[in-house]
């Protein structure tokens, strides 16, 4: 595993008006690696997600790819650099096929013509290089597909385009067991063939079964960010619920009695040190 | 980059090459899911016509069969143009009006002020263009449902029309290229040449694309799946030339009166081009998407807002292409021109033919398919007597069954996951 994060963010800040959501957050993913975001709801992993893909602008920070400062204004300077995003509701098309979804708006085309022989051969070697084998045809229209399935397409559509960094919003919060086993050994594969994978998760099972590292968000800041080898379910769980665990995360509170659980959310002055 | 080799088949690779039973297995249970595209429409319009044939042996005449297409013409090229609106979820219900405006517009340019007749064609498609823009900008930019919009432009245009017209009075339409639309035929060799033009370049297409999937090793239709369709096409175009090559003066000596009507070939070419678009260029594909999933098409950098704008521009080209012929047909305007039942035949005809007014699904075929089945039921309830308001329910009645079918059957393909 190599040494540089292929994805470096550092001392993000981001407000929307009063309200301060993302607070000095520095953040990395590793080519290579599955690196799981964990927080609770409303801890900023999706406004995080939104500033990495572009669609929010940040306050402050800097942001580095492949130890290169770069500035990402919108999507499609995200995935001009290879930052793919695979949203939890999957922005799919029911009413177009497997092929028709994994290339729309980024259509092959010779002439004006479509070329729907080049675009369905490389669908299929994208989702054969990922190893699946549940979809019988690329041609069947996405509604026919089971969510497993739709997943992986999702996650097929976000590879195809040579990404580097593929970021998955809880892509198994609604499957069932059979299904979530399915997309987490896509997740793996995905690392394994070397790009840097994200995985937003409220699942302590899937982020223990996959991940290499864990970066908890708490109100808004990075707590930790440590190799999955190095931490135990329930320091996760303590991160995520209270921001610190033990010697990881923020550090113990002044006199206010804060005992970490009953941190309400408006409470932004919470905190502050690391 | 360690890609568990497991690559020994793709998910293409898995599936054989179906063979022609397993096609038409294939789709039966497309059909059974509720994917029944313009069966339906097909099977009326067979019922339809023999049942008037019987009914009324003059139905099946080749002078009525030649009726039918100049008779059906206007709204089946409207039609045309509202399934694209209708492929995004929203309604034109000024299509009709739209038409009798530009209607209006050509017989001023045409009669009052003189111009040739491209001149005037070419402000009435610019007026269409020029409506549509208009609707579309202010359903996607300013944000008012489609619904609404156009129940405001289809009051208001219809004020426009008995504007132009001078509160009431009629417009002529002498100009011989205008009257010729609607009113004259191709000499016969020349519709031979057409029908084997339209046969031989289909069959070019098909097998080109036959060959092209063979030869990359894709899942492929079946050769003889393939010339099916291609014999169908010569099968049904050379039949209805044939048809339509035949005498149909009552006195041979007076004049002779044979040949396909203008307004087939113009249908058949806006009928190409229009399916080109929407199957074979990737703005069509993002039609679809935006019918499919507007949100989908947003994040795949598609521009929404132009796609939506650009619909009812091409709904209202349409209509304005509608209402020449409409005004060649009758060799003039009035300001009931592209009133009455116009838009409700329009809209009918898009519907039986299969396209979903849910959005998403439907083809251009659609229109010509229910465009026949609404002029069939015109023609022949014309023929056994029927007087107007009777032709209003039944086709009120033909609408709302094609409708029915299309909100049952979409529960069905949510259900069976055809959609």
């Amino acid at each position: 595993m190599s040494a540089t994060p292929l994805l470096e963010l550092r001392g993000i800040d981001k407000s929307f008006g009063p309200v301060q959501v993302l607070r000095d957050v520095a953040f990395a993913a590793y080519p290579g690696e599955v690196t799981a975001l964990v927080g609770d709801n409303g801890a900023g992993k999706s406004t995080l997600v939104k500033c990495i893909s572009g669609i929010y602008p940040t306050d402050a920070g800097e942001f580095l790819f492949d130890g290169r400062p770069v500035t990402i204004h919108s999507p499609r300077d995200a995935a001009a650099l290879g930052i793919e995003v695979v949203y939890q509701d999957l922005a799919l098309c029911d009413n177009l096929d497997i092929v028709q979804n994994m290339f729309l708006g980024r259509e092959k085309r010779s002439g004006i013509v479509l070329d729907e022989p080049t675009m369905e051969q490389m669908a299929a070697e994208t989702l054969a290089g990922l190893s699946v084998r549940t979809v019988k045809s690329l041609r069947q229209h996405v509604s026919s597909l089971s969510g497993g399935q739709r997943q992986t397409v999702a996650i097929a559509k976000a590879v195809l385009w040579n990404s580097k960094v593929v970021i998955l919003d809880e892509p198994t919060a609604a499957l069932g067991v059979a299904q979530t086993a399915q997309v987490l050994e896509l997740v793996r594969r995905l690392a394994d063939n070397g790009l840097a994978v994200v995985l937003i998760s409220h699942n302590m099972n899937d982020v223990f079964a996959v991940s290499d590292r864990v970066a908890a968000l708490y109100l808004g800041q990075m707590v930790a960010q440590v190799k999955t080898t190095d931490i135990t379910h329930a320091q996760v769980v303590e991160l995520i619920t209270a921001g610190r665990s033990g010697g990881l995360g923020l550090a113990a509170e002044p006199a206010n009695g804060g005992n970490g659980n009953g941190a309400e959310p408006a409470d932004s002055t919470t905190g502050g040190v690391r | 980059m360690t890609t568990t080799a497991v690559q020994q088949e793709g998910p293409a690779a898995v599936a054989p090459t179906p063979t022609a039973a397993s096609h038409l297995r294939d789709y039966w249970r497309r059909v059974r899911g509720g994917d029944i595209g313009s069966l339906p429409a097909v099977a009326m319009l067979v019922v339809l016509c023999i049942g008037f044939a019987v009914v009324r042996p003059s139905f099946f005449s080749a002078a009525n069969f030649a009726n039918l297409f100049t008779q059906g013409a206007a709204v089946t090229l409207i039609a045309m143009g509202l399934v694209f609106v209708l492929l995004l979820g929203e309604i034109d219900l000024s299509a009709g009006f739209a038409s009798g405006v530009c209607a209006a517009v050509l017989a001023n340019v045409v009669t009052v002020l003189g111009h040739p007749w491209y001149v005037a064609v070419l402000a009435a498609v610019a007026t269409g263009m020029l409506i549509g823009t208009t609707l579309g900008f202010l359903v996607a930019k300013v944000g008012i449902p489609s619904f609404v919009v156009t129940l405001a432009a289809f009051l208001a245009f219809q004020g426009v029309v008995l504007l132009l017209m001078e509160e009431g009075t009629n417009i002529s339409v002498r100009d011989s290229v205008l009257v010729a639309i609607a009113n004259r035929n191709l000499p016969p060799a020349l519709g031979w040449a057409l029908a084997a033009l339209a046969v031989g370049g289909f069959t070019a297409v098909q097998l080109v694309r036959h060959r092209k999937r063979a030869a990359r090793g894709l899942v492929n239709d079946p050769l003889a799946v393939v010339l099916a369709r291609i014999g169908v096409l010569a099968l049904v175009l050379g039949a209805a030339v044939y048809v339509l090559n035949l005498e149909r003066s009552f006195n041979v000596l007076i004049n002779s009166l044979k040949g396909v009507p203008i307004v087939v070939p113009i249908i058949g070419i806006l009928l190409v081009v229009w399916t080109f678009v929407l199957q074979r260029t990737s703005y069509g594909r993002h039609i679809y998407a935006v019918g499919g999933n507007r949100e989908a098409a947003r994040r795949a950098g598609i521009n929404v807002d132009r796609i939506r704008i650009s619909v009812f521009v091409i709904c209202s080209s349409m209509a304005a292409i509608g209402g020449i012929v409409a005004a060649s047909r009758a060799n003039s305007v009035d300001p009931n021109t592209g009133g009455s039942n116009v838009l409700l035949y329009a809209v009918g005809a898009a519907v039986i033919g299969g396209t979903s007014l849910f959005g998403g699904k439907g083809r251009v075929l659609d229109a010509v398919i229910g465009g026949a089945v609404v002029a069939v039921i015109d023609n022949g309830m014309g023929l056994m007597g029927f007087s107007a308001g009777e032709k209003y329910v039944a086709t009120g009645l033909i609408l709302l069954f094609a409708a029915t079918i299309d909100a049952l059957l979409s529960r069905r393909r949510a259900a069976s996951g055809s959609r």
